[in-house]
Formats: structure tokens, sequence, C-alpha cells
């Protein structure tokens, strides 16, 4: 049989101080965690040409969408639904950019009814150049949408350059602003 | 103005608690009895003042107040009167508002039944608890009132999310909070002791009514939580290693090992320091999984509303709590003298075996949650730490604590026998051997592990019963004197009993359904059947109808067996329009040989359907399990020792020795 034993008191202060030390370096990188934003995965649509497509207008609404529409010049897309209440926070910036109107924005109609959507249009005001209806969602899935709101940069060639995940806040639009000014210019975009 | 009264009451109660924070301490390093005094009534005021706030949200959703932002944004005055309850805690702000209630609550019960502590000590433990409650009012006020009000007035809400909208759910973050708070007692207590540099058996009788009740309610937190994910989202799985899921289940496993090592305190004067950090450790592990879900810093399922804001509020608050107090532990902590030595080879020794195995195991789950984490901060690369991981690095360590298990009740303290335990186990051996045949042949085509983990399982709720039979000294003597052991063998030792036969269950269940499941997914015209493991399911057809606050397809199968017809099921397929949203309400047919589970989608387009079925066998040992773990943690609860509260601290020494012989006498 070995020899009996009782409880060791760490002797040494580091050694007490081992727990505080863990718990610190955890704390600094959830600080740092605080400053990252998970949720933004790449999507790995990003440099493709945008899928294949073609969806109709909304009821009482014309232009729909579809591919060949997103060729010729820089656009965004932007993915909303009447239901979805993020799309009400990002709304009236793109209501100034179309009054600005810097560059086209198009809208993806996700699984909404048309008539739904038509007068959240018509409520808050419509910022869209063409909107496609999308009642099903089954380009949206092609789009790799897995959140309502999403917004994607297309190059004038038809490429997905950049997407943004959640509600588009003001300094979101500066980095897309940028990247769309980068983009005309012939250079690559930074988003 | 019910609400304004609420918020009132909140800004009240923080001024309470600044109080109670401070004087009852001074109180307690002067010696000044009226300073002291004054740590119970401020609990009690404290106690009425945030119960009077929440009685004030609860009031504004029932009557559903839209005036109200939290209610506007979270509740609909078509939703089930349930619902409006159970939505008080269905967001952000609510749900910190019953975390403080439960807070507080504890506090308060402290003051009343406390009575047979030192006054400076209760005065310490509800000054800390007071700190505690600072934070979090403070949190509540400055970054999330639930009381702000809303102009102009909404006709209506905007509802709770359906997915939550369910009884699961309506007590699984009730259930959760308790332990999670329960939890802060043993913190509360630890932090006294530390300050008062004196850990003794009277103190670990306190903190293990705390800790157990703490266990009682988290393990049923987290059984429902998994419950509910299984019937509710419709994949048929019960735990996700998600996040969130993580976030409960590491205080948990801090918790399991703090429930055990305090025992080793309480009957040998020993493991102080360890128990003493087990029990900051466990609190903070507590927080840390309130600052995961809110802040938004890993990606989950469950993500309450995020802000980064409150993200920041919370992490100075995490940093202040759990810094303070290990700094606290790396000054005292030599104060705390170990008394009682022991053999390797001793219940104790089995005790700091299971400590060792728990909390590397608990390591492990923090290191794969927060690994993605890591990994962004350092190098901006994503990834996401799943499943696999956690199956390679917690299993393993598992497995030898779940071998142990049966083996530790029937160590004797200071010294054992591990050989002569081994012979007392020879009918759970034997059982365990039968179980390995039997599996062998009854599957032997199906996954190898099962069959060990089954005779795992088998071998954890035999010893359990062996162990209690050798207690009774059933058979060896007459009925008579078993009987007579019956009654007056302590509680906590058949809490035990229950405790580890309960988790003997849950890895049945687990290796049962993980490795015999069947599953099938197809899409079906009515009329047509498919066969599911042994059964057949018969599409009848799919009809639409109206629900209180959702419409709904309901889909139904005529299930038989060898052309006997067992049962009907009915699947649901849920249209919410407040907020928009589709859920699925799987079919789930509980038997003796495991539940059916059958899951009805969207329409594909002339009259087809994509359905699901899965044939789970003893699925159901899982939540089972669970439950008998919940009743021994109870049954050990309603000992004598807890229910007469601690004994005087002059008693309480000479106690533990007589327990301890008279266990180990036998």
């Amino acid at each position: 049989m070995s020899e009996p034993i009782a409880e060791e008191i760490p002797r040494r202060a580091w050694l007490r101080l081992v727990p505080l030390v863990v718990a610190l370096v955890i704390g600094a990188f959830l600080f740092v965690g605080l400053g990252l934003r998970p949720k933004e995965i790449p999507s790995a649509l990003i440099g493709k040409a945008a899928p294949e497509f073609d969806l109709p207008a909304l009821p009482g609404r014309p232009k729909g969408l579809k591919t060949a529409d997103l060729k010729g010049e820089v656009s965004l897309v932007n993915v909303f639904a009447s239901w979805c209440v993020s799309c009400r926070a990002e709304h009236p910036l793109f209501m100034k950019l179309q009054a600005s109107g810097v560059v086209p924005v198009h809208g993806l109609n996700n699984k909404d009814k048309g008539e739904a959507a038509m007068s959240w249009l018509n409520r808050y005001g419509d910022p869209y150049d063409r909107v496609g209806a999308d009642l099903k969602g089954r380009v949206s899935i092609d789009w790799g949408v897995y959140g309502v709101p999403e917004t994607f940069l297309v190059s004038a060639e038809g490429r997905i350059v950049c997407k943004h995940i959640g509600p588009v806040m003001q300094r979101d639009l500066e980095i897309l602003l940028k990247a769309i000014e980068a983009l005309r210019q012939g250079g690559t975009a930074q988003c | 103005m019910i609400a304004e009264l609420g918020h009132f009451a909140l800004v009240l109660a923080l001024s309470v608690a600044l109080v109670q924070a401070t004087i009852p301490l001074l109180g307690a390093w002067r010696g000044d009895p009226g300073w002291i005094g004054l740590a119970r009534p401020a609990a009690l005021v404290q106690c009425l003042l945030v119960s009077i706030a929440f009685g004030a949200l609860m009031h504004a959703y029932v009557t559903s107040d839209f005036s109200v932002l939290n209610v506007a944004t979270n509740s609909h005055s078509a939703k089930p009167l349930l619902y409006k309850i159970s939505g008080v805690w269905g967001n952000h702000e609510g749900s910190l508002l019953l975390w403080l209630l439960i807070l507080v609550l504890f506090g308060a019960a402290v003051a009343l039944f406390g009575g047979n502590l030192p006054a400076p000590f209760r005065a310490r433990v509800l000054s800390v608890q007071a700190m505690i409650a600072i934070g979090f009012l403070a949190f509540v006020l400055f970054t999330s009132n639930p009381f702000e009000r809303l102009f102009p007035v909404p006709l209506d809400g905007r509802g709770l999310n359906p997915l939550l909208q369910d009884p699961g759910l309506a007590f699984h973050p009730p259930f959760l909070y308790l332990g999670y708070v329960g939890f802060s007692m043993a913190f509360s207590f630890a932090v006294a002791a530390l300050i008062e540099g004196r850990v003794d058996a009277a103190w670990a009788r306190w903190v293990r009514p705390w800790t157990l009740a703490a266990w009682c309610f988290l393990t049923m937190g987290i059984a429902l939580g998994s419950w509910w994910a299984y019937y509710e989202l419709g994949w048929g799985g019960w735990w996700f290693w998600d996040p969130v899921e993580n976030a409960s289940f590491m205080p948990w496993l801090a918790g399991t090992a703090l429930l055990h090592s305090s025992i080793v305190v309480e009957k040998r004067d020993s493991l102080k320091n360890w128990t003493v950090l087990l029990a900051i450790v466990t609190f903070s592990l507590s927080l840390l999984g309130t600052f995961l879900v809110r802040s938004g810093v890993l990606t989950s399922v469950h993500a309450f509303a995020t802000d980064p804001a409150r993200g920041v509020f919370i992490l100075g608050f995490l940093i202040v709590v759990i810094a303070g107090s290990l700094t606290l532990y790396a000054i005292r902590a030599p104060a705390m003298k170990g008394g009682g030595l022991f053999a390797p080879v001793s219940r104790e020794g089995g005790l700091v075996l299971n400590n060792l195995l728990l909390s590397t195991a608990c390591a492990t789950v923090l290191l794969g949650t927060l690994y993605p984490l890591f990994l962004d901060a350092v190098t901006g690369e994503k990834i996401t730490v799943g499943p696999p991981y956690f199956n390679a690095t917690f299993g393993p360590l598992m497995l030898p604590a779940l071998i142990a298990m049966a083996v530790g009740p029937m160590l004797r303290w200071k010294r054992a026998d591990l050989g002569g335990a081994v012979q007392r186990l020879k009918f759970a051996i034997a059982a365990t051997v039968a179980a390995l045949f039997l599996t062998l042949v009854l599957a032997y085509d199906g996954p190898w592990l099962a069959i060990p983990g089954i005779a795992l399982g088998v071998w954890m709720i035999a010893a359990a019963l062996e162990e209690a039979a050798y207690r009774l000294r059933l058979f060896r003597v007459p009925v008579g004197e078993s009987l007579r052991r019956l009654v007056r063998s302590p509680r906590s030792a058949w809490g035990t009993t229950f405790a580890h036969a309960g988790a003997g269950m849950v890895i049945i269940g687990i290796v049962a359904s993980s490795s015999w499941q069947v599953e099938k997914l197809q899409v079906m015209r009515p009329g047509e059947e498919v066969a599911v493991g042994g059964y057949s399911f018969k599409f009848i057809g799919a009809r639409p109808f109206k629900g209180p606050n959702y419409n709904a397809v309901r889909g139904a199968f005529q299930v038989s067996r060898n052309g006997v017809d067992i049962t009907l099921m009915e699947p649901e397929s849920r249209e919410y329009q407040d907020p928009p949203m589709e859920t699925t309400e799987a079919a789930i047919r509980t038997g003796w040989g495991g539940d059916l589970y059958a899951v009805i989608g969207d329409p594909t387009g002339d009259g087809v359907w994509s359905t699901r079925f899965y044939n789970k066998p003893m699925i159901h040992w899982i939540w089972m399990g669970a439950l008998v773990m919940v009743f021994g943690g109870m049954v050990s609860l309603s000992d004598r020792r807890h229910r007469v509260g601690a004994p005087s601290r002059r008693k309480a020494g000479a106690k533990p020795l007589k327990v301890a012989q008279s266990m180990a006498g036998k």
C-alpha cells in the first residue's frame, strides 16, 4: 500500500495564481471576440458568377429580376421580406441610397406573399430598381442566403463580389460604397 | 403606471443591494452586531422589491400592455395564456429579471432559514450575494430595461418566436436559472469562507444542499431543453454540442464535481481548497454561459437578441466577479488547511478521481466551445468545432469515470480494499457479462461499440443496485433486519443509488438510440407505404387546420407491425403569422421498445409530401434516466442532516467522525 496522502495546498504563490491567470486569458479572448463577427462566414460564392435565375415581378409592380439584369453595371442585390424586422432597420439607408442614385439596388423578396411585400413597399417606400419575387425561397438558396436580410455586391460582369449578412448599417454602407468605387476604377474591391 | 412602479422597485432594489453588499461586510470585519444585523432585513426587502418588479412585468404581459416595448416586441394578444406568462422570460430583458428574482429569493431563504449559521458568516454570505445582485441590477437598469415604454402604442404585439411557444420550453429557462443561480449560493459561501479564512464540516453541510438543489434543477433544465430540441426542432437529434448547450453543460459537470468533493469536506475535513475553488469555478461557468448566450461572441442556434454594448457590460462584470474571487483565493487558500489523511485507494481517493475526470472533461468542453473564438482572434480563420471533437475527447474521459463510479460507493473512507470492493460487486459483474453476450447475440450485425456501451450502462445500474443490497445486507441477514436497515440507512446513500442508476439508464438510452436508429427520408403520395425498422408507415393523407394562433397542415400515417395496426401518427407543419415562421411538430409514439418519430414537411406539388421517419430504440431512457437522477438528488436533499440544517459548529465537529465510522465499520 502506498503512503497516505493529504490534500496538497499549493505552497508557491504562483501555483495559486494559475486559476486567476487562466480566467484572465479567457477574458481577454472574450473581449477580442466581442469585436469579431463570427456570423460572417465567407460565402463560397464570392468571386463566382451570380447563379442562373429568372424571377417574376411582384404583383402590380413592373420589372422582375433575372441573371441577365445584373450584367452591364455594378449593382447591389438586397434580400428582404415584409416579415423581416431587421429589414426595417436597414430600409431608410436604402431609401437614401436610391435618392442619391449612386448605385442601383435590386430586391430579392424572400419567402413572402406578393401582396404583403407590395403593401410593405407602399408603406415604407420602395428603394428598389428591380424586384424578383422569390415566393418559395428557392433562388435564395442558390444564392446561399441563410438569413434575411442579406446584401450582395455584384460586379458589372455579373460576379458576386461581396456579401453582407444582417442589416446594412451606415458603417457597412461606407465599406460597400468604397468597394463599388474600386470596382468602377477597375481595381479589386475590399470588403 | 404599473410598469413605472416595477422600474422604480428595481432602482430601489439596487440601492438596497448597495447597502447590503457593504455594511454587513464591514460590520463582520469590525465585529459590530448592528451592522451585521442589517444583512437579514436588507435581503428580505431586496427580495420584496425585485418580486414587485417581476410582478409588474408579468402584469404587463398578461394584460397585453403593448405600451411596454418589451411586451410589444415579444408578445401578442392572440397567444395562449401559458405563453403570455412564459413570454416574460422568453426574451433577454425578462429572462434577466427572472435570474434576479431567483437570486434574491435564494438570498431571502438564507436570511430566513440561516438562523443556525454564525451571524457574521451569514452577513458575509448575504453581502456577497448582494454584490452579484448589484451587477445584474445595474445590467438590467442600464442596458436592458424591461419597462421601457413605446409610443405610439401599437395595436398588437410582434409575438413570441413560435419555436418557443411550447410547454417544454416554457419551463426550460426557469429550471436552468434555478440551477445557475443555485450555484451562486455555493459561490457566496466559498467567498465568505475565504474572507473568514475558515472552511469546516458545518460549512460543507450548508453548501451541499444548495449545490444539490442547484444540480437537480440544472439536470432538469438540461433534460427539458434536450427533450424540446428532440420533438420540436424536428431533426430527430437531442444534443448538438451547440455552444449554448455546452454553456449549460459545463456548470453541470463542475457542479457534479463540487457535489462530490463537498462530501469529502463534510465527512473527512479534507479537499477544502479544491472544493472552494470548484465552487468559484462552477458559478463562474454559469456566468460565462449567460455571457455566451447574450453577447453573440459565438455562433449558435439559440442566439438571443445580441448587442455589443451588453456584451461589454457582462464581460466586465464577469471579470470583476471571477478575477476578484480568484484573487481572494490566491491570497487566502493557505489559510484552509486540510485535515484527514487518506490512502489513494479509499472513498476519498475515489472522489478525487471523480473530480479529476469530471473537471478535465469540463475543461475539454470549454476548450471546444471557445476554440473557434481563439482561432478567429489569433489567425482570423473561421471554423466550427462539432460533435466529432467532443465525441473524441469527452467520451474517453467520461468512460473511466463511469466505470469507476460503480465501485466508488463500495470503498471505505480513509483506506479501502479495491479487490474486496470488486468482489462484493460479483452480481453486477455477472450481469455485465450477461449483457455483453446478450447484446452480442441480439445485435451482432450492429455497430460493435454498442456492445460494450450497453454493458457499461448495465454495469452502472447493477452495481448501484448491488451496493444498495449490500448496505441492507439483503439475503445475508433475516428480512426484518434488512427492513430495519432500509428505514435507518441515510437517505443520501439512497440518493447515490438512484442518481448512479439513473446515469446508467442515460448511457443505455444514448448507446441504443444512436446505434440502432433507423431513418427514412422520402416523398410520399397518399396511399403509399414505407417500412422503417420493422414498422410500416402508410400515408393516409394530409389536411389543413387552424390552431389558436397558427395555420397548420396535419398528416395522418397509419403505423402497423406485421400487418397489425398499432397507432395513427399525426405530425404537423405549422405556420405562425406573428411573427411569420414555420415550425414542425413531430409526431412521437413512445413505446417500451423506443420511439417512432414522424415528420411531415412541405408539399412538393401534385399532392406529394416530403416525409421523414425514425425508429429510435430506447431513446426515452435518456430522459427517464435524467428524471431518476433528479429523483436521487431530491432523495438525498431530504436527508435528515439537510432538513435539520447545519448543526452548531461544535457538534458538527464530532458528528462527521461518527458517520464516517458507522459507514466504514460495516
